[in-house]
């Protein structure tokens, strides 16, 4: 069936309700309303309040109470409403969430997903843009998921839901209507921790999740068109831990590395992508490790937003450098 | 202005007054049952006091002492069943000992490591470091229940520190909205730190905050043993039964430091920790179990004797339980670890070996 993100995501959210009465969804608006996107339409109707319900507007409240239902042995979804907000339960998130199993030596877990819209490009107001995925790499016990299309969205917050650990799902807003893609009706998953390689190329390597697999894809075939560039593009598609396996072998393969992410620069993914490259496969590098990233200021408000996002153009700029003789 | 004060349209719940005569009427309690709950308060505050002694002779980490609040942490974990879950600070040791984590346990864990053998089945959580969190996790698994449909209960405890937190206010309401058989307990022993109660907030008491997330509230002299367990016995039931949770305020004093990193005498008067000390919890319920003939002198020696006996026995099994290994932090992280996470943990041993 021919579905959106948003379709993908809600039928993946069906299922996992429909499949395990563990299973519960909270978070603001998701109830009557449906999500503020719709992710969450009709869930209530169909599953009843008492498993998909509204919380009063409170994000560490969220994640605090989804703690104790996920040691108490429920499956806990979560949704923040944008991933901005998500500095609002930081404590609960990293400190308590992702330690919950090593303070206990395993006696507790804490199997929750938290959902949250991230990402740019479609004017929403200050603070709702924000890609936070970058403050997480230091966060021992979580996982952060991206997906870039329908397809592994819903097999990966599948996944995401049967892990016994917290999973962090961020689901990029400009994805959410942008375009159909052949999706199964019926239940399937995707592994977390997995890189999925989108198209092969033997020049270079770009390392992209989220919106920017298709800004990734763009900027590779102008490169193509230019100068006969052979770009291979690898959605990453679990940002945290990153799939070292597959970024050494494609780098060990091309020689050439461009990373892609809308969140800033300093100390992100591309920042870690780069540092496993230069401890592992340093001298497959013909040139230095491009980066096409947000920048390190804060998210600038709609009116100059473009500004601030990775384009295709700026990946061809990147792919112009690495490819210098 | 003094740290304690009370609104004037709430008075403190005693059935126990600091002479230890009754002034309102017990819970129905048997003889053992009471001599159970003055144990526990004996054998919180000599292990409390031992962990001290372990600390300055270097064999325990930094800890902080639960003198003189032996009442309101007995008295909130008595009533609960074994189903029941419980959340608390690291100041309600008792409470944990009551619920059913071992003294060893315990010890184990003052000495800087993770037990191993933290007992799931006990339901109570890792004691919460960061301040007031736990309260919405108490909630969430009050939450939990009600979705099931199991007749568990969940307690949550705090300081009155705790209450300035945002995560406190969440948990009371969110308590409150969802209707969770949660019973929220603010353990207000009138400093965080060397902050004095009347700095946390300007009402008179923390208890009327229940007014204003529509739960139910109740302030309780948190010395009186025998009123803490009634009313949390009441609260617990009234939860269980559906009826929705409650918020406890229960008025004790820290006789002691923060911690044994802290040094009290910087910020507060020697005057008003006698004054508390006249208002002791054990001696209290004592006064009262000798006068009833429950009790007497020569029990209570052969009582702390015994306790002396299992704390030390306790000392003895953490002691040579072997320290965590050097790689132990790698393991519990998550359900399984990344060929990353295992190339690190290679390291580490490497270099361990190394030195």
């Amino acid at each position: 069936m021919q579905m959106t993100m948003i379709e993908a995501i809600n039928s993946a959210l069906a299922l996992e309700l429909e499949r395990d009465t563990r299973v519960v969804l909270f978070g603001e608006d998701i109830g009557t309303n449906g999500g503020v996107f719709r992710v969450t339409e009709h869930l209530q109707e169909k599953f009843g309040e008492t498993r998909v319900f509204d919380t009063p507007l409170a994000e560490s409240g969220i994640i605090g109470t989804a703690i104790g239902m996920a040691v108490y042995g429920l499956r806990p979804v979560a949704e923040i409403q944008f991933a901005g907000f998500l500095y609002l339960c930081i404590n609960q998130l990293v400190s308590q969430a992702a330690r919950m199993r090593y303070r206990s030596a395993g006696a507790f877990t804490c199997p929750l997903v938290v959902r949250a819209p991230y990402g740019g490009g479609v004017r929403t107001p200050e603070m709702h843009s924000d890609s936070l995925e970058g403050v997480f790499l230091q966060t021992p016990g979580l996982k952060v998921v991206i997906p870039s299309n329908p397809y592994d969205a819903k097999g990966l917050l599948a996944s995401a839901v049967a892990d016994p650990d917290p999973v962090l799902f961020l689901e990029n807003i400009k994805l959410y209507r942008s375009f159909r893609q052949e999706t199964p009706e019926e239940h399937y998953t995707i592994p977390l921790g997995r890189a999925k390689l989108v198209q092969e190329g033997t020049d270079v390597s770009i390392f992209a999740y989220g919106a920017m697999v298709n800004v990734a894809l763009e900027g590779a075939k102008k490169a193509q068109q230019e100068a006969g560039t052979s770009c291979e593009v690898i959605d990453l598609r679990t940002v945290w831990p990153l799939d070292e396996e597959a970024i050494i072998s494609s780098v060990e393969k091309t020689g050439r590395a461009v990373v892609v992410h809308e969140s800033p620069r300093a100390g992100g993914i591309g920042a870690e992508i780069t540092a496993i490259i230069n401890e592992k496969c340093l001298y497959s590098l013909l040139k230095p490790v491009g980066r096409v990233t947000g920048y390190d200021t804060p998210f600038p408000v709609p009116g100059v937003e473009d500004y601030y996002l990775p384009t295709p153009g700026k990946v061809l700029a990147a792919l112009r450098e690495v490819m210098e003789p | 202005m003094t740290t304690q004060q009370v609104d004037s349209g709430l008075v403190p719940y005693q059935i126990l007054n600091a002479e230890g005569k009754l002034v309102g009427e017990p819970p129905d309690l048997s003889s053992e049952r009471m001599l159970a709950l003055y144990r526990y308060m004996q054998l919180g505050r000599a292990f409390s006091n031992k962990i001290i002694a372990l600390q300055r002779q270097g064999r325990a980490t930094t800890f902080g002492s639960l003198v003189g609040q032996e009442a309101t942490a007995v008295g909130l974990a008595a009533p609960l069943q074994p189903q029941d879950w419980l959340a608390t600070s690291y100041r309600e040791i008792a409470s944990l000992i009551v619920k059913g984590v071992p003294l060893s346990t315990l010890v184990y864990s003052f000495r800087g490591m993770t037990p191993a053998d933290w007992p799931a089945e006990s339901r109570c959580l890792p004691y919460q470091i960061v301040i007031g969190t736990q309260m919405l996790h108490a909630v969430g698994l009050g939450m939990a229940a009600k979705i099931t449909g199991d007749p568990v209960v969940s307690v949550g405890v705090c300081g009155d520190g705790a209450t300035s937190e945002g995560d406190f206010n969440e948990a009371l309401n969110f308590a409150g909205v969802f209707q969770a058989p949660v019973v929220l307990v603010v353990q207000n022993n009138g400093w965080a730190i060397s902050v004095p109660r009347r700095k946390q907030s300007a009402a008179t008491s923390f208890a009327s905050r229940g007014v204003g997330f529509g739960l139910p509230a109740h302030l309780v002299d948190g010395n009186d043993i025998l009123a803490v367990y009634d009313v949390m016995s009441k609260a617990v039931e009234h939860a269980r039964t559906g009826q929705g949770p409650a918020l406890i305020e229960t008025l004790t004093y820290r006789i002691g430091a923060h911690t044994t990193a802290d040094d009290p005498t910087r910020y507060r008067d020697p005057v008003e920790v006698e004054a508390w000390q006249r208002k002791d919890p054990i001696a209290r319920f004592q006064r009262f179990l000798l006068e009833r003939d429950l009790l007497n002198e020569a029990g209570i020696e052969k009582m702390l004797a015994d306790i002396e006996i299992e704390i030390n026995q306790a000392v003895e099994v953490a002691e040579n339980t072997p320290d965590m290994a050097p790689d132990s932090f790698f393991d519990y992280m998550s359900a399984e670890l990344t060929p990353r996470l295992r190339e690190q943990r290679a390291d580490l041993l490497r270099h361990a070996r190394e030195k």
